[in-house]
């Protein structure tokens, strides 16, 4: 072993600088304790530090920074929507990824290649031209194209998937990328410790203490907090944190599963999704096929992988590009996605003074990790919900005001 | 392959059935307030626990309710669809 290598081992300060600071103890009290730290807790933690001056903050995390959806999902990045409450928000967040690295000062491996929305159906077609109008009504690069365009971008697809479902078109959006989801955790979370946010691992909240209608603090593994305002950014814990607060929402959990092939050379430059086929697919920088398809079809609290699952989308796979056949799964996972009704997240305040929300991002939430980390710290900063997110507050179901975006779901749930 | 018993049919495989969500029973329409209505409508118990809830046999077309552990999808045990008719007995966490 090399002697340099050695003495950092033996170290007990370490030479090099960690990426986050240990802090071995809470304090007794914070100005916003921030429960998740996943890239939505750990972005609004960032934010609230940076733009808002609020650095007296505590993350807490249960597991590992970044262990939930944030290191799950398949890092695609897109704003191509149906309502426009959701292409305004989803185009400011991508706006916000062009800048992130420099912001961060680390490579996010942020990709952009071009994103397919494939249709085998007229009625598919139709959604796709209408996706297309409300994206471009609001400057949001996105058209109808024909098959003999997907055909030229993607020659090796099979455009009559094996017989079974001819592609006849897509919606295709020019800005679709992807990222590294860990790095993008790490800047958000190293930007906070920077700034003198406290990141807690390993620290589950047990409790939320309330008087009068409003925060009083937060119980947790390691000691009790003190705190008038707290962020809950836990996906597929939130309905558990919202029984300690007494709050109903629509959110059911759903594992959404997702797999990855062993490292090809490069051959697939743009993202594509068939709804009717229920795949996405991408090619990482590494060389690896990064592969989803729909939900569970019930309730499971439970982040197990099936062979129904594997074998579904592979075959799924195969009408789409032949060849893969050969090609083997190196390993598969799942996450626990909290699904809402209309395909929207519940962001902003509740009904519980000094308790925020930022859940309900189902199976579409890292994409919009810098815009929920901006709109979510200006709502704890100020307490009144940001202009952008007020589609997605918790009172429109009481009063039938639904966000309708399951027409651009990636695939249909 | 996860396996579910059907009452009428016996053991078959779960893409055999549909799940139709917990039984909740609704309140009444007639005296009920807006807010009461609403929250019945949309609102669900998201956390886990050893729920009862719908699901149907697709080829027979058979509606029953299972007991199942959404913490483990574990199914406890199946019973015909009448059991709704009465209030469940209660069930706890997992």
């Amino acid at each position: 072993m090399p002697h340099r290598l050695l003495r950092f081992g033996l170290s007990r300060k370490h030479p090099e600088p960690r990426m986050f600071t240990r802090h071995e103890n809470l304090k007794p009290a914070y100005d916003v304790v921030i429960i998740g730290a996943g890239g939505h807790g750990l972005a609004c933690a960032y934010y609230l530090a940076r733009d808002h001056g609020i650095r007296n903050v505590a993350v807490l995390e249960r597991g590992y920074l970044g262990g939930g959806n944030t290191g799950r999902n398949t890092t695609i990045i897109r704003s191509n929507y149906l309502t426009p409450e959701g292409v305004k928000f989803y185009d400011e967040s991508v706006r916000l990824w062009q800048d992130l690295a420099v912001d961060f000062d680390l490579n996010l491996f942020y990709s952009t290649r071009g994103h397919f929305t494939l249709a085998h159906t007229d009625s598919a077609m139709r959604t796709m031209r209408w996706r297309a109008e409300v994206n471009k009504h609001f400057g949001v690069r996105s058209e109808a194209v024909d098959a003999a365009f997907v055909k030229r971008a993607i020659p090796m697809m099979d455009m009559q998937c094996a017989g079974h479902a001819p592609i006849v078109g897509a919606l295709f959006h020019e800005p679709g990328a992807i990222a590294r989801h860990d790095a993008v955790a790490w800047g958000y979370g190293r930007g906070a410790d920077r700034r003198g946010v406290e990141i807690h691992q390993q620290c589950e909240v047990t409790g939320i203490r309330t008087r009068g209608g409003r925060v009083e603090g937060v119980d947790t593994t390691r000691g009790p907090i003190a705190t008038q305002r707290v962020l809950c950014a836990v996906a597929g814990f939130t309905p558990r944190l919202l029984d300690m607060v007494g709050l109903h929402t629509p959110i059911s959990i759903h594992p959404l599963q997702a797999m990855v092939s062993e490292p090809l050379k490069p051959w697939l430059d743009p993202i594509i999704v068939s709804g009717s086929l229920h795949v996405y697919v991408s090619q990482t920088a590494r060389g690896e096929l990064v592969m989803g398809a729909s939900l569970d079809p019930y309730e499971l609290h439970s982040t197990r992988s099936t062979l129904e699952f594997a074998e579904g989308l592979a075959s799924h796979m195969i009408d789409l590009f032949p060849f893969l056949g050969e090609v083997k799964v190196n390993r598969q996972w799942a996450g626990l996605a909290d699904m809402t009704p209309d395909f929207a997240p519940i962001m902003g305040t509740t009904p519980l003074e000094g308790f925020f929300l930022d859940a309900g991002w189902g199976t579409w939430g890292f994409k919009a990790t810098p815009v929920c980390g901006k709109t979510m710290s200006h709502t704890v900063a100020t307490g009144r919900n940001h202009a952008l997110i007020e589609g997605f507050a918790i009172d429109r179901f009481e009063h039938y005001r639904l966000t309708g975006e399951k027409g651009a779901a990636s695939v249909g749930h | 392959m996860k396996i579910l018993v059907c009452p009428l049919n016996g053991p078959r495989p779960v893409s055999e059935f549909a799940y139709g969500g917990e039984v909740r029973p609704g309140p009444d329409p007639d005296t009920c307030s807006d807010a009461e209505w609403s929250a019945h409508v949309f609102n669900r118990s998201g956390v886990p626990a050893i729920k009862y809830e719908w699901w149907c046999h697709l080829a027979s077309g058979f509606w029953f309710i299972a007991e199942r552990d959404t913490l483990r999808d574990a199914v406890i045990a199946t019973h015909p669809a009448e059991m709704g008719r009465r209030p469940l007995p209660p069930r706890g966490a997992p």
